[in-house]
């Protein structure tokens, strides 16, 4: 015992002594609230005044596009996000300047009135979907990469080396792979985008009406998307038809009259897809699946009798409770905090607080249009 | 708030200060998807730091993280207030998770301040890794020759 006690205090004394020569080492974390429209800081060192800084977003690996200096995140192609748009606005605005003046002298005006909150909350969800970082995981640092490539070399010299993990969730087996591209085992439910390049949490799909991949974090902006659209599209479509049925005496014929009707054939051709959407997604919701794990067939009795989804919560409100009402998570790859992309290769290996991602061999790149790193 | 007196000193003092290697703590996925870490206490700390403190620390961490993503009263109440303001409120009003982990860097820097900066080492939040892993990077100290004989073992052992 008293052998222990020496050991422990002629460690403890070892530790004082150290902690000397230690105290240099600066714990100031690059983390801490550091607003994204602070100015830059200045340079540490009078010798590095020279370089400029550079957003994160603006070296950012994959294949993104950012606006509004790094707080709008979208995929690279926007067209029919563009078109997704043009119908909303276009059938709305047919519907609030030709049908909505009848019905609310006619009817109620209550009518406009609701809506009006549909559209703005359809749009807000839209945006939203649309904007937000889906969840995407930040590529491993070539720090990481090379612990991860050494604990996989000695695993074994079995060729190819294994690129798989299992780990036991709630007692089902989950294979987790291996990212060549992000050099990272993914977590569970993730998956790597190849349209965007990146690796985003809870991977449900990449969807092209909204621009942007659908993940852990605006999955259920989404979901209240399609909602809601779905709401509004039923509401716009039964009242035109109410409008063309009460005025059916009167003249209604003519490009105008045509113009005026179209909202009625867009919503007719969009209300069974997007209707048919949300009936689905209220399906993998409840039972908290993702579009990837459901076309996958990851959970389904069909692979093995034994198999079942261990993030059930096992409860359809618990399920939908937790997708739609659950913490929402900060965005990791933190794309609008400024830190300095250093030319200098060794200071880079060597500063804990330079966390880029474009590390030694990566070129520097330009606003829009942000290049592939190749690894 | 800073161990060192000013940044540019930790540059100018660099060279007697230098990263030796990095110990990466992984994900625990054997209760789903909600953040935790392993608690295995790494071969490469054995010199430089006590289990026990080690593992408070990454258990500390790990109910903070269980804090935040808790489902419970209170998230449904804000998951629900934000759905009716069409989540217009969080322009007002930061969400709990981001209170936590603003909680959870200054625990960590205070870690850092305390127990881990003098021993040499300095943990990064894992919110800059992307909640994927906790690093620590183990700094060895070239000036002196008598302490250096603890810190040599663990830069001779892995190849850089």
């Amino acid at each position: 015992m008293s052998q222990l006690l020496h050991a422990s205090l002629d460690q403890q004394q070892q530790n004082q002594q150290q902690s000397g020569q230690y105290d240099q080492i600066c714990t100031r974390s690059s983390s801490s609230s550091i607003p994204a429209t602070e100015a830059a800081e200045p340079a540490p060192c009078p010798g590095q005044r020279g370089r400029s800084p550079r957003r994160k977003w603006q070296v950012f690996p994959g294949r993104n596009r950012f606006y509004c200096d790094g707080r709008i995140m979208m995929a690279r192609q926007t067209g029919v996000f563009y078109l997704t748009l043009v119908l909303i606005l276009l059938t709305c605005g047919l519907f609030f300047t030709f049908d909505c003046p009848f019905l609310a002298s006619n009817l109620t005006p209550a009518i406009p009135v609701v809506g009006g909150v549909l559209f703005v909350f359809v749009m807000g969800m839209l945006f939203r979907a649309s904007f937000s970082d889906p969840g995407v995981l930040p590529r491993a640092t070539p720090d990481e990469a090379a612990d991860l490539g050494r604990q996989i070399d000695s695993l074994g010299c079995s060729r190819p080396p294994p690129r798989t993990r299992e780990v036991l969730i709630n007692g089902q087996t989950v294979k987790l792979k291996y990212c060549f591209t992000c050099k990272i085992f993914r977590p569970p439910r993730a998956s790597h985008c190849s349209l965007c390049d990146n690796c985003v949490e809870r991977f449900d799909h990449h969807c092209p009406w909204v621009g942007n991949c659908v993940g852990r974090r605006n999955y259920r902006f989404f979901y209240l998307f399609i909602v809601s659209l779905s709401l509004l599209t039923l509401f716009i479509f039964a009242f035109v038809i109410t409008h063309i049925f009460s005025s059916a005496g009167s003249n209604r014929t003519g490009f105008l009259s045509a113009l005026k009707d179209s909202p009625v054939v867009v919503c007719f051709f969009s209300v069974w897809s997007i209707v048919g959407l949300s009936g689905f997604h209220t399906y993998l919701i409840s039972s908290n699946q993702t579009t990837n794990e459901d076309i996958k067939g990851s959970w389904s009795t069909k692979r093995s009798k034994d198999n079942y989804n261990p993030y059930s919560y096992g409860n359809i409100l618990t399920n939908c409770c937790a997708a739609l009402c659950g913490p929402l998570p900060p965005r990791s790859v933190r794309s609008t905090i400024r830190t300095k992309v250093r030319s200098d290769v060794k200071h880079t290996s060597e500063d804990p607080d330079s966390d880029v991602q474009s590390a030694p061999c990566a070129p520097e790149v330009s606003a829009r249009g942000t290049t592939r790193f190749g690894y | 708030m800073d161990v060192c007196p000013q940044f540019h000193n930790l540059q100018e003092l660099r060279h007697s200060a230098s990263l030796a290697n990095k110990v990466f703590i992984q994900r625990d996925y054997s209760e789903g998807t909600t953040c935790k870490f392993q608690t295995k206490f790494p071969s490469e700390l054995e010199s430089r730091i006590e289990r026990t403190l080690f593992e408070d620390t990454v258990k500390t961490l790990n109910n903070y993280y269980a804090e935040a993503e808790k489902i419970g009263g209170q998230s449904y109440f804000e998951g629900c207030l934000a759905c009716t303001t069409a989540y217009l409120i969080f322009l007002c009003m930061e969400t709990r998770y981001e209170k936590v982990l603003k909680k959870i860097a200054k625990y960590i820097q205070e870690q850092n301040e305390k127990i881990y900066a003098p021993r040499g080492l300095l943990i990064t939040d894992p919110i800059e890794r992307g909640m994927r892993v906790i690093e620590i990077s183990i700094y060895e100290d070239r000036g002196s020759s008598g302490s250096s004989s603890g810190s040599s073992s663990v830069s001779g052992s892995t190849a850089r």
